[in-house]
């Protein structure tokens, strides 16, 4: 059983490193604004395929990853991720069966959610308000996301055949 | 876990998933508010961040493995060309050197007449800088020593040409520093021809700060060079920091509009030189 977990995880586990990497990999500075956030999608993608192992504790964890990384404020991004990911989970089900359209119009509101809950926490704790150019993940982010869907289908029905 | 993963047994609801993201949400709010306040959760951030270390070795790896590449094939007469303007260049340097070496020992000597104290040399070292993205809305840096050397927040970080920004976290290997051109760095300056002094503060662009605390009628030019006064206490006075680009006087507003270009390249450094500068000096001469 727990063997059969490890190897359940072992693909998800990979990817959100993968995800890590992307995140903190040096771009130019003119592309740097427009980075979708990469762990924000994939723990949107793995909430909705897989809820019961994939859910708000991963989440947080992922995000107390990220504050540190980030050097953002201990929590931030952990409640943001935590946020979204509850709300995935809790309508997992109905975005499964979306049509593309919906679900691309989801996982915008899903990410304006999350630049939004960072710009409040930003706000009470006194960072300067960034650019517009702050809302730019949400838009790039909507737009990979069909993409990395097909990608990581591929990756879990691959694991889930090999396992 | 939940026992039942089947599709067989209501899978729309998940128990207890709403008092989880509530416990969850409220952990984080007393996270931030610790951290915010006071530095408590110091220890948690090295933990994790030793923790993430292994992923900013693996992202840095292909830029440091391409350096290695373009360093391990360059031909044997590019290597003679840059051996022999490397020897040039370091025969002016040094010549600059000698003198520099007769001008330090004047002013002591000046200094000493004055009866203040001589300023002591800061002792440097220096610094890679990984190539790993902070945060992207702020403009920071990560660097290859930490703690462990002997990295204090707040240490002040030049490169070849001028300052460069100060340490803001140190983790036990690496620091984060934010640049000068952060927009929420703002850093004391004086004007190297007059001794004019103001702030430089940062504006979030790589190539501009601002200095918006100057008066119309202030003397200052297109091309005069900032240098760090040292009266914040955070960078030791004299490095340059930037060159005036844009002076802007409009009559009836209360401050003109001047901007400077940093001095050192703060976007393509590669290598840095973090600062341990001596106690702050005392230049106040004792009674007469």
């Amino acid at each position: 059983m727990s063997r059969d977990r490890t190897s359940r995880r072992l693909p998800v586990i990979i990817t959100l490193l993968v995800g890590l990497m992307l995140t903190i990999m040096p771009l130019p500075a003119s592309a740097e604004p427009f980075r979708p956030n990469w762990l924000a999608l994939l723990l949107i993608f793995w909430a909705m395929q897989l809820p019961r192992t994939w859910s708000v504790g991963s989440a947080w964890m992922v995000g107390i990853v990220l504050d540190v990384s980030y050097g953002t404020l201990l929590g931030q991004h952990a409640l943001a991720l935590a946020v979204i990911v509850f709300a995935t989970v809790r309508f997992h089900l109905l975005m499964r069966v979306f049509p593309l359209l919906q679900l691309g119009a989801t996982i915008f509101a899903l990410l304006a959610l999350y630049q939004f809950i960072l710009f409040w926490i930003n706000g009470v704790a006194g960072v300067s308000a960034p650019s517009i150019n702050y809302w730019a993940p949400v838009i790039t982010g909507t737009i990979v996301w069909p993409f990395l869907y097909i990608f990581l289908s591929g990756v879990r029905y691959r694991a889930r055949s090999g396992a | 876990m939940v026992a039942s993963r089947g599709n067989n047994s209501n899978p729309a609801r998940i128990p207890g998933l709403g008092l989880r993201v509530l416990v969850l949400i409220l952990i984080s709010i007393v996270l931030m508010y610790f951290d915010q306040r006071e530095n408590h959760l110091d220890g948690i951030r090295r933990a994790v961040g030793a923790a993430v270390y292994p992923v900013r070795i693996v992202v840095d790896a292909p830029v440091r493995f391409w350096g290695w590449l373009a360093r391990s094939t360059t031909s044997r007469k590019e290597l003679e060309l840059e051996l022999g303007r490397l020897q040039a260049e370091r025969l002016l340097t040094n010549a600059r050197l000698q003198r520099l070496t007769a001008l330090e020992a004047e002013n002591a000597r000046f200094r000493a007449l004055l009866d203040a104290r001589t300023r002591v040399r800061d002792e440097v070292r220096v610094a890679e800088i990984m190539a790993v993205d902070a945060n992207p809305y702020e403009h920071n840096l990560v660097i290859d020593i930490g703690r462990r050397d002997g990295v204090y927040d707040g240490q002040a970080i030049v490169d070849a040409d001028g300052v460069v920004g100060q340490v803001i976290k140190t983790g036990v290997m690496t620091a984060q520093a934010v640049l000068i051109s952060d927009a929420d760095h703002a850093l004391p300056v004086e004007v190297n021809r007059n001794g004019l002094r103001t702030i430089a503060v940062g504006t979030g662009e790589i190539d501009r700060l601002d200095l918006p605390f100057l008066p119309n009628n202030a003397d200052i030019r297109v091309g005069d060079v900032l240098v760090t006064s040292g009266l914040g206490g955070a960078f030791p006075a004299g490095y340059p920091v930037a060159v005036v680009n844009l002076v802007t006087r409009i009559p009836q507003e209360p401050f003109a509009d001047v901007s400077a270009t940093p001095a050192a390249a703060l976007d393509q450094v590669r290598e840095v030189m973090l600062i341990w500068s001596a106690p702050p000096v005392t230049e106040e001469a004792p009674d007469e």
